[in-house]
């Protein structure tokens, strides 16, 4: 092992040294740049075999790792923003073609108007194309879950997409404890294709004109990959931990267990919402927090179990659903406990364009949780935190 | 020079009892490409009638791998594919040499499809880029293109009581590929087969990025009957609309017919025999818009005039 200081993007590009993948195919969007920069160092010194293709769009970015990984190499990129928007389509390409693609996700607002910090509107707006999500909270979680994408999406079958905060992650310099070389590549394995282009003694067609008579069973199968997917993430973590000492999961409880009120964040307001439940235990208020980390495949049944025994929730979306009933990880929290709790669920619309979000911010929805769980009334069930 | 007989002993890569139309052009370029490589190909297919038409799963008539993404990717899907073949290359897990051939139609290449083309162009990437030139968006329906000739009657530029079809001429493609300076560029027909299979043979030979830019009557969408597309295809290179010509290493020349043509060995026809086989353009024979017919000769006299220049006649 070795305590190195780096910021969330080298991080990522250090994990993927470490990896030495087939092929990696960037372009450069801030906040994601440093790691495609670093990379490229990498290569440039001979310290992986990968050919780097600096190509001239994200939609090419993706397009040729579609072409990599149906060839049979082990495939990775990185993204942000527009950058991922830019991919949308190619996203389900790369999903239902069932490659096992990883990518890591910078995340940043989106345009208009154009902003370069931090909000989650661009993964949430992929969260339906079949990509495997998975939030990290900060430089540590986010080397951890690249090494871990890379063994999950070859077991799966499906792409992965590891998000972390554009800026307050990726250019955040911090303690990362890296495993020795060895044992990552001792833990990813080789990676071996089922049929691979470039095999071409045994010619196969990818990517063929599929009409009403088979195309909705080539869906269910990609339904039923994602669903066994929540099986692989937790194995795969509970592996990484014997290697790592850290352990990993869908999500991760903080003081829940005899906690009446619950804040629900993903990413690195995770962090400030247990700083802000301690502070609020020492006045005698009974908070937890509950930080999700995967939210492709939705983690129902843990969501349900972690969350059965408070009263009143409040779900931190750094993102808007414009015209829907709040955010997205609020309606899915809020369709989780349907019929399996009597608490009380709101949410916070907050962060937006890299608006910062403190221990007095989360504090407040916890005030707010607490009134809620005393009084049994809610003002309003969707709102904007942090907003003038 | 390629002989029938040899032809007609080369192992078919794209099986029959596909579902393109009788008189399609593109499967006839298809074949003739892909004959002119005994090297294993691997080619990527933008969205469009040959992709749609040739794999109805559970079928497909490719016999050789083949890759399908989207519309506007056939270029950066190759590359992603040709920089896998590299790698493992270098790392000894293949040791064999592969081709690697894109198909698009000029929807796909000269619309939706030229960034990723320029792109893979520029980064050197070792493949075969063809498009099929129908002139139009033909899979979905015959919409105008940037490929599309002036005067033509399509359904986003349907010929009119006041507009005479598309107004504009088409982008110079081939001129725009050569400009990137890559080793090895061309025009081709399907008509004339041993010119096409010729250019197809030199440019899987040569490393690097290849384009050709091969004309693709579309019976549908040109309104001709089915069993004039290989006339056609000829015609217009006979009219000098459609020149053969190949850039290699950025030397220009003139091939087959265009040079005899060059070198007056050959007569050049008016656009006239070519506009008049084809329903397309059937409104420019009316009263109204037969102006525009010898605004359209002028033209192709005038890139005729430049091309020969760039050829050293």
């Amino acid at each position: 092992m070795k305590i190195l200081g780096m910021n969330g993007d080298n991080a990522v590009a250090y994990a993927m040294k470490q990896i030495n993948p087939d092929v990696v195919a960037g372009y450069p969007i801030t906040p994601q740049t440093i790691a495609i920069e670093k990379f490229s160092e990498y290569v440039a010194d001979g310290e992986v075999d990968t050919e780097f293709v600096a190509v001239e769009s994200e939609h090419s970015a993706m397009s040729a790792c579609i072409g990599a990984s149906a060839s049979g190499g082990r495939v990775m990129t990185s993204t942000a923003s527009a950058g991922l928007a830019f991919m949308w389509e190619m996203l389900y390409v790369a999903a239902s073609t069932r490659l096992p693609i990883v990518m890591n996700v910078m995340n940043r607002a989106l345009s208009a108007p154009i902003n370069i910090h931090c909000d989650h509107s661009d993964s949430m707006g992929a969260r339906d194309s079949g990509w495997i999500q998975i939030y990290g909270e900060n430089v540590q979680e986010g080397y951890d879950n690249i090494i871990q994408a890379v063994k999950i999406a070859e077991s799966a079958g499906l792409p992965v997409m590891p998000c972390f905060d554009g800026f307050i992650v990726s250019h955040a310099v911090e303690r990362v404890e890296a495993l020795d070389d060895e044992k990552v590549k001792n833990f990813i394995g080789i990676y071996k294709s089922e049929h691979p282009l470039l095999d071409v003694e045994n010619p196969v067609t990818y990517g063929p004109f599929d009409m009403y008579d088979y195309y909705m069973e080539h869906k269910k199968q990609e339904h039923e990959a994602m669903k066994a997917a929540l099986k692989i993430v937790k194995d795969v973590g509970k592996e990484y931990e014997k290697i790592s000492g850290r352990s990993y999961d869908t999500l991760s409880e903080h003081r829940l267990d005899d906690a009446e009120l619950a804040v629900i964040a993903l990413g690195s307001t995770a962090g400030t919402a247990r700083e802000a439940v301690d502070e609020m235990r020492k006045k005698g208020i009974n908070a937890g927090s509950l930080k999700l980390r995967l939210f492709r495949p939705f983690p129902y049944e843990d969501i349900r179990n972690a969350l059965k025994n408070v009263k009143a929730i409040a779900v931190m979306d750094r993102c808007d659903s414009f015209g829907a009933f709040g955010g997205p990880m609020f309606s899915e929290i809020r369709s989780a406990l349907y019929k399996t709790s009597d608490a009380e669920v709101v949410n916070y619309i907050y962060g937006l364009g890299g608006r910062d979000v403190t221990t007095n911010h989360i504090k407040k929805v916890i005030s707010d949780l607490n009134n809620i769980s005393t009084t049994g009334k809610v003002k309003e069930y969707v709102q904007y935190l942090g907003v003038r | 020079m390629v002989s029938l007989k040899e032809l007609s002993k080369k192992e078919e890569k794209l099986a029959s009892g596909h579902r393109l139309c009788a008189g399609c052009a593109e499967p006839i370029i298809v074949r003739q490409i892909l004959s002119a490589t005994d090297e294993p190909v691997i080619a990527s297919n933008a969205t469009g009638c040959l992709e749609v038409a040739t794999t109805i799963y559970p079928y497909t008539s490719w016999k050789i791998p083949w890759i399908h993404s989207a519309f506007e990717n056939a270029a950066s899907t190759i590359a992603g594919v040709e920089a896998c073949y590299q790698v493992l290359k270098r790392k000894g897990k293949i040791n064999r040499e592969i081709k690697f051939v894109a198909f698009a139609g000029d929807g796909g290449t000269y619309d939706i499809g030229i960034q990723a083309l320029s792109g893979a162009a520029e980064r050197g990437h070792d493949f075969l880029y063809v498009c099929f030139n129908n002139e139009a968006y033909m899979n979905t329906g015959i919409q105008r293109s940037s490929a599309t000739p002036m005067g033509a009657s399509t359904t986003t530029s349907p010929a009119g009581s006041v507009i005479p079809g598309k107004k504009e001429f088409p982008k110079d493609l081939t001129e725009i590929m050569a400009a990137h300076k890559i080793p090895y560029v061309a025009q081709g027909s399907p008509g004339f087969y041993n010119d096409l299979i010729a250019k197809a043979g030199k440019a899987f030979s040569i490393k690097g990025p290849k384009f050709m830019n091969v004309i693709a009557p579309c019976p549908r969408g040109w309104r001709h009957p089915t069993d004039k597309t290989i006339e056609i295809s000829k015609k217009a290179v006979e009219t000098c609309f459609w020149p053969l010509y190949e850039v290699e290493n950025n030397e220009y020349r003139l091939t087959g017919i265009s040079k005899l043509i060059a070198e007056g060995k050959k007569e050049k026809l008016p656009i006239v025999e070519y506009l008049k086989m084809q329903g397309r353009f059937k409104h420019l024979f009316t009263e109204k818009y037969k102006h525009i017919i010898p605004e359209i000769q002028s033209r192709i006299d005038s890139d005729w005039g430049i091309l020969k220049k760039k050829c050293g006649y």
